[in-house]
């Protein structure tokens, strides 16, 4: 039973912080149709903008709980100022041109913002371990945990039911709906496709951003950190289905769930479980688990 | 006629002083290309390949102005200045392959010094053989590259990675330290898997009847450890060892400490080091590790280590840990071969079949001690190591390594012509401690 429990609390530990992530690159290809290769180099900017805002918070003799403000600030300001710029500069330039030239396109993006990143903030870590410590340690059955880990539980469900809500009970969520169900329909009604386009992609990018932020005080945040995290997050949306925001919660809830089983039971399956449930699924629904299959466009 | 004769000798004078000042300047125009490989981006960047390369450019400077002290002060390699080139080790094993094949052919360097990853060695080192060329891997860990093949032009100029968990367990049993369970928690790549099973060998032969708890393998740059921590709580063993090294240890650690793991089983690093600069308080107090050799906080007393300390710390703003301490000795041991070499060669450049008679079976002082050529025929180096425990020193506001243990290299290395694998199951024959 205390397995159990373990094994609960530590997938779902995992799956809310990789929700975060995989939310905003599933709301990406739902309203962009772009496979961002690039998402896991946003999360990781937002890591790095995190680390520098934290110690710049704590020049300034600000109470301890102002590093959580300036990780949310952190993933803010990269949301408002790296998106535009990389949508309105870059992406723009290919929208109507072949997906696979999109894929190509974000890939090449991966690779200069790792290289950004290094110039910027150069090769050495950063340690902004003080929000981690904000929320003390919580016992569950036999084991203690982090406070922090309960705290990122609480966003990833506070961004999940926001974006539903969002997307479904605001005038502005219809408006993405409608473009996310036919740009050239939605156009024709009047709608500001450019506009949506970049507002959505900066929604993106803020999620994967804030996912960086939140966890830059578990890591040390240095070069790398932005690979992993977009391999399991493209697990999570392939699970949930491309697109679909409830898709990409039951997707990293059978990720974390999957992973925390083989820790516990078989080790050496960590990463073999993940992608067993990957296969699963697949097998049985091929557009994932929330996908609808679609009609192909003539 | 005597005129004549005196015309004929000033002349001779002036052709001949001429021809020795031609001589001369090419000498002196002639350069030794080195090729540097090491991580300048990814994830093994910050801990290994930068350190490694900022460790090069400075003993390489050093050399070139001659101010590296007796007996590496000719200056660059025997006169001839030092040219390095450096590359990127990011991308895998068959973009190194082509890039050593590129050094090598486009870029006519005389040598190759580098790589971090096994996995890299492993696909370089038959390359360098098959062209005939001269490689030094200074840095990475597995022991398989001299125990499965033999080499004529490839060597490493640091120990293998037996000795660091073989060191680990020796210290752990010097100590008395309870070690009746184990946990494991080890990168999934052959780097985590030799340690492992290197470290369990080693205890299974000192501490019989140790017994194996949990044993993860999370894979390389996992980042979230919260689940690894519960198993290991779960299962709280004696001793948890671990070879995880770089930012995966860092965050390790990070999210370790907030759940008492550090208070609840003694932890047990084999190759630690570089992270304590960065951590600093974060760094628990009482862990025991070591750097793959006596580098950095547990490198020896000598005026090559203050010279070598000083000189990386004043250029680097930090202190020197395992990867630049890897790099200086290799570069040494370079250095000593190419002059011994051209010395045998009447002072003209030597070919890689030169070098590599010069550098097999030889020994020169390291800021880390005496490396010795002693294994895999001559390529394959051992050396002394240290283990130490950490403790937080507030005042220095650094990371402190406290009673700290020298191993001599015939403790914790095994003999020539005897797979490491081997000599640990047989209860280390012949050991010298």
């Amino acid at each position: 039973m205390s397995t159990l429990v373990t094994i609960l609390v530590d997938g779902v530990s995992y799956a809310s912080w990789l929700f975060i992530v995989a939310l905003g690159l599933t709301l990406v290809f739902g309203v962009l149709k772009i496979l961002n290769i690039a998402h896991g180099s946003f999360y990781a900017v937002g890591a790095y903008v995190a680390a520098s805002f934290v110690n710049w918070f704590a020049g300034w003799q600000l109470p301890p709980w102002m590093s959580i403000i300036a990780l949310l600030c952190a993933a803010l300001a990269v949301a408002a100022l790296l998106a535009p710029l990389v949508e309105r500069g870059l992406l723009r330039v290919f929208y109507g041109r072949d997906e696979v030239l999109l894929v190509l396109v974000t890939y090449a993006l991966f690779l200069i913002l790792e290289d950004v990143t290094k110039l910027i903030w150069g090769a050495n870590p950063y340690f902004v371990s003080a929000p981690y410590s904000l929320f003390g340690n919580v016992a569950v059955g036999a084991q203690t945990y982090v406070g922090y880990d309960f705290m990122l539980i609480g966003v990833a469900v506070f961004c999940g039911v926001g974006v539903w809500w969002g997307l479904n009970r605001t005038r502005i969520g219809k408006v993405v709906l409608a473009v996310i169900h036919s740009a050239e329909v939605a156009s024709s009604m009047g709608v500001n496709i450019s506009r949506v386009y970049t507002f959505a992609f900066m929604f993106g990018i803020l999620l994967a951003a804030l996912g960086g932020a939140l966890t830059a005080p578990m890591i040390s945040v240095q070069p790398g950190v932005s690979v992993g995290v977009v391999i399991v997050s493209f697990a999570v949306v392939i699970i949930g289905g491309l697109g679909s925001i409830q898709g990409a919660a039951i997707g990293a809830l059978i990720v974390g769930l999957a992973r925390a089983l083989a820790v516990h039971t078989w080790p050496p399956a960590e990463l073999f479980s993940i992608y067993v449930a990957m296969a699963i699924v697949l097998v049985f629904r091929p557009e994932g688990l929330f996908q609808q299959v679609q009609a192909r466009k003539i | 006629m005597k005129q004549t004769s005196r015309a004929l000798r000033r002349t001779a004078t002036v052709l001949a002083l001429g021809a020795c000042f031609a001589s001369g300047g090419a000498l002196a125009q002639e350069t030794f290309k080195v090729g540097i490989v090491s991580f300048l981006s990814g994830p093994a960047a910050e801990s290994f390949g930068v350190p490694a390369v900022n460790g090069a450019k400075v003993v390489i400077e050093a050399f070139n102005k001659g101010a590296a002290p007796a007996p590496y002060n000719k200056v660059g390699f025997a006169g001839m200045k030092i040219e390095p080139v450096y590359v990127d080790e990011n991308g895998g094993a068959t973009k190194q392959v082509q890039e050593l094949r590129n050094l090598y052919d486009r870029e006519k360097v005389d040598a190759v010094v580098g790589y971090v990853g096994s996995g890299d060695c492993l696909a370089v080192a038959p390359v360098a053989e098959e062209m005939k060329k001269f490689l030094i891997l200074y840095d990475c860990g597995t022991p398989r590259i001299f125990e499965d093949k033999q080499y004529s032009y490839v060597f490493r100029t640091a120990a293998h990675a037996a000795m660091d968990n073989i060191s680990l367990a020796r210290y752990l049993k010097a100590r008395n330290i309870k070690a009746g369970s184990i946990n494991y928690i080890n990168q999934d790549y052959a780097w985590g898997h030799d340690s492992r099973k290197d470290f369990q060998a080693a205890m299974g032969n000192l501490y019989p009847g140790s017994k194996t708890e949990a044993d993860l393998l999370p894979k390389f740059g996992a980042g979230q450890y919260g689940t690894e921590i519960s198993a290991l709580l779960s299962k709280t063993a004696d001793v948890t060892h671990s070879s995880l090294w770089g930012g995966d240890l860092q965050a390790f650690i990070l999210q370790a400490g907030p759940r008492d793991l550090f208070k609840k089983t003694q932890v047990v690093f084999s190759a630690a080091d570089h992270v304590l600069p960065g951590l600093g308080d974060k760094m628990p107090d009482g862990v025991i590790l070591g750097a793959r050799g006596a580098y950095g906080l547990m490198s020896p007393k000598s005026a090559l280590n203050d010279w070598w300390w000083k000189t990386y710390e004043t250029a680097n703003k930090i202190y020197p840990v395992q990867a630049p301490y890897r790099m200086v000795q290799a570069l040494l041991g370079l250095k000593l071969a190419v002059e011994k070499a051209m010395a045998a060669n009447g002072g003209k450049k030597p070919t890689a079949e030169q070098l590599a008679a010069a550098l097999r079976n030889s020994e020169w002082d390291s800021p880390a001690g005496k490396i010795r050529m002693v294994l895999g025929g001559g390529h394959q180096a051992i050396q002394e190591t240290a283990i130490g425990r950490t403790k937080y020193d507030a005042a220095k506001k650094m990371v402190m390594l406290e009673d700290i243990q020298r191993f001599p290299a015939e403790c914790v290395n095994p003999p020539a012509n005897v797979k490491s694998e081997d000599w640990i199951k047989a209860g280390m024959p012949g050991a010298k401690c």
